[in-house]
């Protein structure tokens, strides 16, 4: 700080009318510099050794002293503000890429670490303490894998778009081109806000208890059956149609109503306009809307864990037994190892490599959206 | 609407060779509407459309009723033998300290997040070079939709280095009830506390508020902007007095569905926190929240805990509709009128 | 092809506001008719009864008689959307389907009414719905682009041509040139007096001279004030709306006296 203030009493000339005195453009990263440098000294006087948290927060508060403090003294108060707001904001955002960033390097380079082809192909069944022992010691190969989560996930997404996506995008239809704003469009609407605040623990639960109620009154005493993959997809429908439904009315909103008016006056009846006219023209903006919510319940590990149980594995029956999914692999893995102590380890590779697997997919399902919403949509208009 | 009966008056007093009657206009939409032919494909697809509409309605019914049917076991038991329920005291005093550590874990999620979350928003929209600022915004949609069972896997492998910074906390700030170390001096060995879960949680709705807050700062009116900036306003300036003001009810809204993904969230809290009982200090380890209790203990209950555990998942769903509905009357109230 | 329209007592509504007030009016066929006046007036909103538009805006109705050729198109049974294959419209605004190339826009119209076309005969209409548009010759070579490609004054002659694949008996415009340049405007002019030999046109514009230079007959809307009904001052031969009118308010308007 104290070489700061020597660069500040360079150049006191008196400013022309049109030019105010400004801090040269490498300040702010000359002081960044000397606040990383002054902060880490203190950590080694404070805390004995070198401490990376304590650096960056020391560093952002020296820093932001130190801009305002030069800014003020040579540039006058309304410039010294301006910049400190600029220092601060930014500060927030390096510091905020920190854990953003550190999520994302610990997934690719732990899962890229532990995944291989044979994780993929495969499920646990037949799965022992003993081979996730071998492998610890180095005697064996990463044994296991999670094909059977990955058949979980396609199936049950597929299910849950099977049940919401009409749903949703006649849901979207009514409330745009036929509620004319109705006392009906306007519950449904608020129901619609209501059900994106569902928790998704208390979707899993509704669609449990949704089947076990059935399952009670059609087998008594049966109430296990309840947990199919099929319980789950009804779970994630619950949390996919009120994202399907506002994408889509978002979209059908932003189709001109001039569109409507000239297939109405060729005479071409409503529904038709809507089929023909108003969903071509929208296509693009529903898919991609669609794409999002896919990608939002593909991720989704409570509702599935109450619903669909935790499969070892393969199961292609959506109706009957439990499946596993690539959220609640994970969570399995991680909490209930296959062998305990220090083998425990292998489990958790596996979990880094199922979560690498489902970051990428949710990754790709984002950028596909982008695409279809750039590709599809209708060539530039006017 | 005062011209509307003004209008229906001045239609028979004007100087028209028709004298109409003045009760006329209610008459004519009705007659209009009789007159109207509707065709078979109009009848099917807009009865589709409304059938799908109707059905929302019903799902959401539904899941208020099957979780009360599923309750009713816990209901009895609370009625006829409190002593049934798990702690032994009844449903109340079990649910209790869950929902206190459910509310304290999202509020500090939103403590820690809002500001940062404004910070990036703010960043990507006004103060990032302008190449970047769109790959910025990108990459912050993409870490919104990272699954919530990654933050908690991610959760847990750093839960262990955070041992260091709580003893600091408790050493220094232990006078603060929450920072407050174990009787003998101790924070949690493991890091799994109540605190790191929240830091998680904070970090998991971060790029969700941060994406909603970029989409209402972007659309700013720029003659606003540009209005600021004339005046001679500094960066800064411009955006306290164009920015800010236009994003207040979007930025509320925001916050208010991330706390909303904060009360609900179970993922990160279940694998992260190693439960117990309620303490105020969250560096060591105990307390609980909803979301992560049902998470803990579903797959192994039956009976009586089962409905337990559904009813708990009740008393969430009543928590967070209660937010929602609290955050809507605040957007409401606070949101700009006009333009 | 084309047919004579009566309007007989037509106060139209929005909700509970009366927005026209009994207008009386026959259109000849195969003539152009103007409808002129301020904005706000309901020169508009009379056209759009005129092949059953306005009720696409939720609460919008009306009482009266509007007679095709002796029917009423509000009698009872009758079907909106065949009335509006009777009557086409051309709006404001350029608005061809966006998904659709030039030659889909064209035959938009009659294959959205389930109506089968062998090839030749899609190629045949499209060539006589863009030559009756006087478009043909612009794009002919590129029938398969989108039509948004167009510049605005071919997109609105598309639209033209759109709505006469349809082969309709009346063609309505609603201010058909008013975000067109010049140019483009002249063109559409010119094509308005040939559409005259086969359909009865009805033109809604705010331009006087363009309704001076293409209609037969000029009918005047005016409104008392905001919130009052428009109603119509008068209807007679365009050359006596321009030179020699029979009412003082018709006069005002035209001279450029206003109010």
């Amino acid at each position: 700080m104290t070489t700061m203030n020597t660069t500040t009493e360079a150049a006191v000339s008196k400013p022309a009318k049109l030019t105010s005195k400004q801090l040269p453009k490498a300040t702010p990263w000359i002081i960044a510099v000397a606040s990383i440098l002054v902060a880490i000294v203190i950590s080694f006087i404070a805390f004995g050794g070198f401490n990376i948290p304590v650096v960056a927060v020391l560093a952002g508060l020296i820093n932001a002293i130190a801009v305002f403090a030069v800014s003020a003294s040579y540039e006058g108060r309304r410039k010294a503000v301006d910049r400190i707001a600029t220092t601060i904001v930014t500060s927030t955002f390096v510091l905020a890429c920190v854990p953003l960033i550190s999520l994302l390097w610990l997934t690719v380079s732990k899962g890229g670490a532990a995944i291989s082809g044979d994780l993929l192909t495969r499920t646990m069944l037949g799965m022992k303490g003993v081979l996730d022992q071998q492998y610890i010691a180095g005697e064996a190969t990463l044994a296991g894998g999670f094909y059977h989560a990955i058949v979980g996930t396609v199936l049950i997404t597929l299910a849950a778009c099977v049940i919401s996506i009409p749903i949703g995008v006649l849901t979207a239809i009514y409330l745009v081109e036929y509620s004319n704003k109705n006392r009906l469009g306007k519950a449904i609407t608020f129901l619609v806000d209501v059900m994106t605040g569902i928790p998704s623990i208390v979707a899993g639960l509704f669609a449990f208890a949704l089947f076990s109620t059935i399952a009670n009154v059609l087998l008594p005493g049966a109430a296990g059956i309840a947990k199919t993959g099929f319980t789950a997809a009804v779970a994630l429908s619950v949390l996919m149609i009120p994202i399907v439904v506002r994408n889509t009315e978002e979209i059908l909103r932003l189709v001109p109503m001039d569109l409507r008016e000239a297939s109405y006056a060729l005479g071409v009846p409503k529904w038709k306009t809507i089929v023909k006219i108003v969903l071509p023209t929208s296509v693009s903006g529903i898919l991609s809307g669609v794409t999002i919510a896919i990608a939002r319940v593909i991720g989704e590990t409570a509702p599935i864990m109450v619903t669909a149980g935790f499969a070892k594995t393969l199961n292609w029956n959506l109706f009957s037994g439990w499946m596993s999914t690539l959220p609640t692999f994970i969570y399995d893995s991680q909490l209930r190892p296959v062998s305990p102590g220090a083998a425990a380890l292998a489990s958790s590779e596996r979990a880094w490599a199922a979560a690498l697997v489902l970051v990428a997919l949710v990754m790709v399902l984002n950028l596909f959206a982008r695409i279809i919403a750039k590709v599809l949509a209708p060539k530039a208009g006017r | 609407m005062p011209i509307s009966t003004q209008t229906t008056e001045s239609g028979p007093t004007g100087p028209g060779s028709t004298p109409e009657p003045g009760q006329k206009p209610p008459q004519s939409p009705a007659a209009g509407q009789q007159k109207a032919v509707v065709r078979p494909g109009d009848r099917i697809f807009s009865a589709a459309t409304l059938i799908a509409g109707i059905l929302i309605l019903v799902i959401l019914a539904g899941v208020a009723l099957f979780l009360l049917a599923q309750s009713k076991d816990t209901i009895t038991a609370q009625i006829s033998d409190p002593s049934q329920i798990t702690g032994g005291k009844g449903f109340f005093s079990y649910v209790w300290p869950l929902v206190i550590g459910t509310l304290i874990s999202a509020a500090i999620a939103l403590i820690v997040a809002t500001p940062f979350s404004l910070g990036i928003a703010l960043f990507t929209t006004h103060m990032a070079p302008r190449k970047l600022a769109p790959v910025l915004g990108y990459v912050i949609d993409l870490l919104a939709a990272i699954p919530s069972v990654v933050y908690g896997l991610w959760g847990i492998a750093l839960a262990g280095n955070l041992t260091g910074f709580y003893l600091w906390l408790s050493k220094w700030f232990g006078w603060i009830p929450i920072f407050a170390p174990a009787a003998d001096g101790s924070v949690s060995q493991t890091g799994r506390t109540l605190l790191t879960a929240s830091l998680v949680l904070s970090i998991m709705i971060l790029p969700i508020i941060t994406s909603l807050t970029r989409e209402i700062f972007l659309q700013t009116p720029r003659l606003q902007e540009e209005a600021a900036l004339a005046l001679g306003a500094t960066r800064w300036e411009m955006i306290r007095m164009a920015v800010l003001p236009f994003g207040k009810s979007g930025i509320v809204s925001a916050t208010m569905l991330g706390l909303g993904r904060a009360l609900g969230e179970t993922m990160a809290v279940a694998m992260i926190l190693s439960p117990g009982v309620l303490t105020a200090s969250l560096v060591v380890s105990g307390n609980q929240t909803i979301a992560s209790e049902i998470a803990q203990n579903f797959p192994e209950a039956a009976g009586l805990r089962l409905s337990e555990l559904i009813t708990v998942g009740l008393v969430l769903f009543v928590i967070t509709l209660l937010v929602n509905m609290g955050a809507r009357a605040i957007v409401a109230r606070t949101s700009v009128k006009g333009s | 092809m084309s047919k004579q329209i009566d309007i007989k007592d037509l106060d139209i509504f929005y909700g509970d506001f009366r927005a026209v007030d009994g207008v009386q009016m026959q259109i000849k066929p195969r003539s152009v008719t103007a409808f002129i006046g301020p904005s706000g007036c309901g020169k508009s909103t009379v056209l759009r009864t005129l092949n059953r538009m306005h009720e696409v805006i939720p609460g919008a109705s009306v009482s009266g008689e509007v007679l095709m050729d002796g029917n009423d198109i509000y009698g009872a049974g009758v079907d909106p959307v065949n009335v509006r294959r009777e009557v086409g419209m051309v709006f404001q605004r350029a608005n061809p389907f966006p998904t659709m190339s030039i030659k889909e826009n064209v035959l938009a119209g009659v294959r959205l009414n389930n109506k089968r076309l062998s090839k030749t005969e899609a190629d045949d209409l499209t060539e006589r719905a863009l030559r009756g548009a006087n478009l043909w010759n612009e794009v002919k070579d590129r029938l398969n682009l989108p039509g948004s490609g167009l510049s605005g004054g071919q997109q609105q002659r598309l639209c033209i041509a759109r709505a006469i694949a349809v082969e309709p008996e009346v063609l309505l415009m609603d201010e058909p040139c008013s975000a067109l340049d010049p140019i483009s405007t002249l063109a559409i002019e010119d094509l308005i007096n040939d559409l005259k030999d086969k359909y009865t046109v009805v033109i809604v514009t705010h331009n006087m001279q363009q309704a001076a230079r293409v209609s037969d007959k000029t009918a005047f809307f005016n409104i008392a004030g905001t919130g009052k009904p428009g109603k119509l001052i008068e209807f007679n031969e365009t050359s006596t709306i321009f030179s020699n009118p029979d009412k003082e308010e018709t006069e005002n308007y035209i001279s450029g006296r206003f109010g």
